[in-house]
């Protein structure tokens, strides 16, 4: 995917987006921070701002209120910046497919580079998709 | 208002969640806070209502990740309240475990991220290692780290093997000692004494008048625990302390959810053992739900969790209604937070423990002076009709 791609896959840095989940992909992304699952000695780190992002990972169903808010931190985002989808609810809104509160399709807010599932995924699903994405930047 | 206004959110780096704070500040110090709500908001009772009994049970599961039995619970006691079901010996001892085991690992989560927001990340390091070894256990009870999904009306959809429980005890038994070295740490570390001390101190009257629930009120002084007032399941059948603290400022809260562990950890060490012998099924299979009206309530670990549920004889619903304890919490900012420096005050925020998941309301605003709401009504019925002609097309 060229070679700026390819720079980017030494440390990814990650910037979490929360579009109206359950809480519950958010902490088992902190869970990835922790100890047991340390994903910073992969080069991965949780940052701050999206302006520094690499990755940004989107959790829960995008409900109306917060999408333009979504919209623009991915138009504030340095490209080239890869969306990974953390759990079912995302791609498929999950339970709350009648809810009144959601937007029909998510890939019109951000477009999703990756989709991890699950409800919540295991965090060791979330490191085997960011070895992925790295796999395929290395490309 | 004179002084300036500090925007915090909705996309903060210290808040996991979305939500936005204004706080208006005089020099230093906070003079006011106001709050927006209704960023997670995803219209739960709506869809309950239009789900089954069984299937709600999974859709509260999913109000909020960190409370995942609570939610379920209130809400079969709701169901099982309509008809007065009878719970299997079995399934309390069950249903309280899992409660039990959950109150941990959110409380070691809050202490985590408690550390976190005053800038002391080996507390949150810690915390979320040692929170590890519970959700092992809770792994090989319900076959999930979270959401468990094993509420049902009328008991609980997984045993748990009396030949796991040792191996269960022995795990439960490491977290303990931690606990021990926590409530150590808690009492010498001179870093959260200087900053939690004396901060966002909520006092006894504003607790009362705010009707804060839960850690946030016990550590006011004022006492108040579903578990002990109204006892459900096995709470009646496992002795625990309520334990109350009286200064209310954040220290307090933290020394109360330090404490409330090490009582957590002693029942699920009595559910253990009752059920290494307790005989019997595990669910009372529950035919159909009679037309009425219940209300369930559990001590979620942060506070009360209310369901109200009614049913008119069918199999779903007609009216559901949930009262997480954020709702009630959120409001004491207004009492606590004014009068503490800008530095203090993400702590403070953090200290009640919410959950915006858990509190989401709508909120539409309108304006009164112009009278054209026909044409949006218009508009969006033109859409719906839009979407379904698309779903049949299948595109």
């Amino acid at each position: 995917m060229g070679w700026k791609n390819k720079q980017l896959s030494k440390s990814l840095w990650v910037f979490h987006v929360s579009g109206s989940p359950c809480n519950n992909c958010d902490i088992e992304i902190l869970d990835l921070l922790t100890p047991k699952y340390d994903v910073e000695r992969l080069g991965i780190k949780l940052v701050g701002s999206v302006r520094h992002a690499d990755v940004m990972l989107v959790t829960g169903v995008i409900n109306r209120k917060i999408a333009p808010k979504i919209k623009k931190l991915y138009s504030q985002a340095p490209k080239p910046i890869f969306v990974v989808s953390i759990g079912t609810c995302t791609p498929s809104a999950s339970v709350f497919k009648q809810s009144y509160n959601r937007v029909d399709n998510p890939e019109d807010v951000i477009p999703i580079d990756m989709y991890v599932p699950g409800c919540p995924p295991k965090p060791e699903a979330m490191i085997e998709a960011v070895a992925k994405l790295i796999g395929v930047l290395n490309e | 208002m004179s002084g300036n206004r500090i925007p915090l959110g909705p996309f903060h780096p210290l808040l996991e969640e979305a939500e936005f704070f204004e706080i208006k500040v005089d020099g230093e110090t906070v003079v006011d806070i106001d709050m927006e709500i209704g960023w997670m908001h995803r219209g739960h009772e709506y869809i309950s209502e239009m789900s089954s009994f069984t299937q709600s049970i999974y859709l509260v599961e999913r109000i909020c990740g960190i409370c995942s039995t609570s939610h379920p619970l209130a809400c079969v006691h709701a169901v099982e309240d309509i008809d007065n079901i009878e719970i299997p010996i079995r399934a309390r001892y069950i249903r309280t475990l899992v409660g039990e085991l959950e109150r941990i690992h959110s409380h070691l989560l809050w202490l985590g991220l408690a550390g976190h927001f005053i800038g002391y990340d080996t507390v949150w390091m810690w915390a979320w290692k040692y929170r590890e070894p519970v959700l092992q256990i809770i792994e090989a009870i319900s076959g999930n780290r979270n959401h468990y999904g094993i509420m049902r009306v009328g008991g609980v959809s997984k045993d748990v093997d009396p030949s796991n429980i040792p191996k269960l005890l022995e795990i439960l038994d490491t977290v303990d000692k931690k606990m021990d070295m926590f409530a150590k740490v808690v009492n010498d570390d001179p870093v959260l004494k200087k900053r939690l001390v004396g901060v966002g101190v909520l006092t006894k009257q504003d607790a009362i008048d705010y009707c804060a629930v839960g850690p946030t009120s016990r550590a006011s002084g004022v006492r108040g625990d579903v578990r002990k007032d109204d006892p459900s399941d096995a709470y009646d059948l496992v002795d625990f302390n309520e334990i109350v603290l009286q200064n209310g400022d954040v220290y307090d809260k933290l020394v109360l959810r330090v404490l409330e562990t090490k009582e957590s950890i002693k029942i699920c060490r009595q559910c253990f053992e009752s059920l290494k012998t307790a005989k019997g099924s595990i669910i009372n299979n529950v035919k159909e739900i009679s037309p009425g009206e219940g209300i369930g309530r559990y001590e979620a670990p942060r506070g009360e969790v209310f369901h109200y549920m009614r049913s008119d004889g069918t199999n779903r619903p007609i009216r559901h209604k949930v009262r997480a304890p954020s709702y009630v919490n959120i409001p004491t900012y207004k009492a606590s937070c004014i009068g503490v420096s800008i530095s203090d005050a993400l702590i403070t925020l953090a200290a009640v423990d919410p959950c915006y998941c858990c509190t989401e309301r709508s909120l539409t605003i309108t304006d009164i002076n112009q009278r054209s709401n026909s044409l949006d009504i218009l508009k969006l019925s033109k859409e719906k009709t839009e979407k379904i002609r698309r779903e049949i097309n299948g595109k």
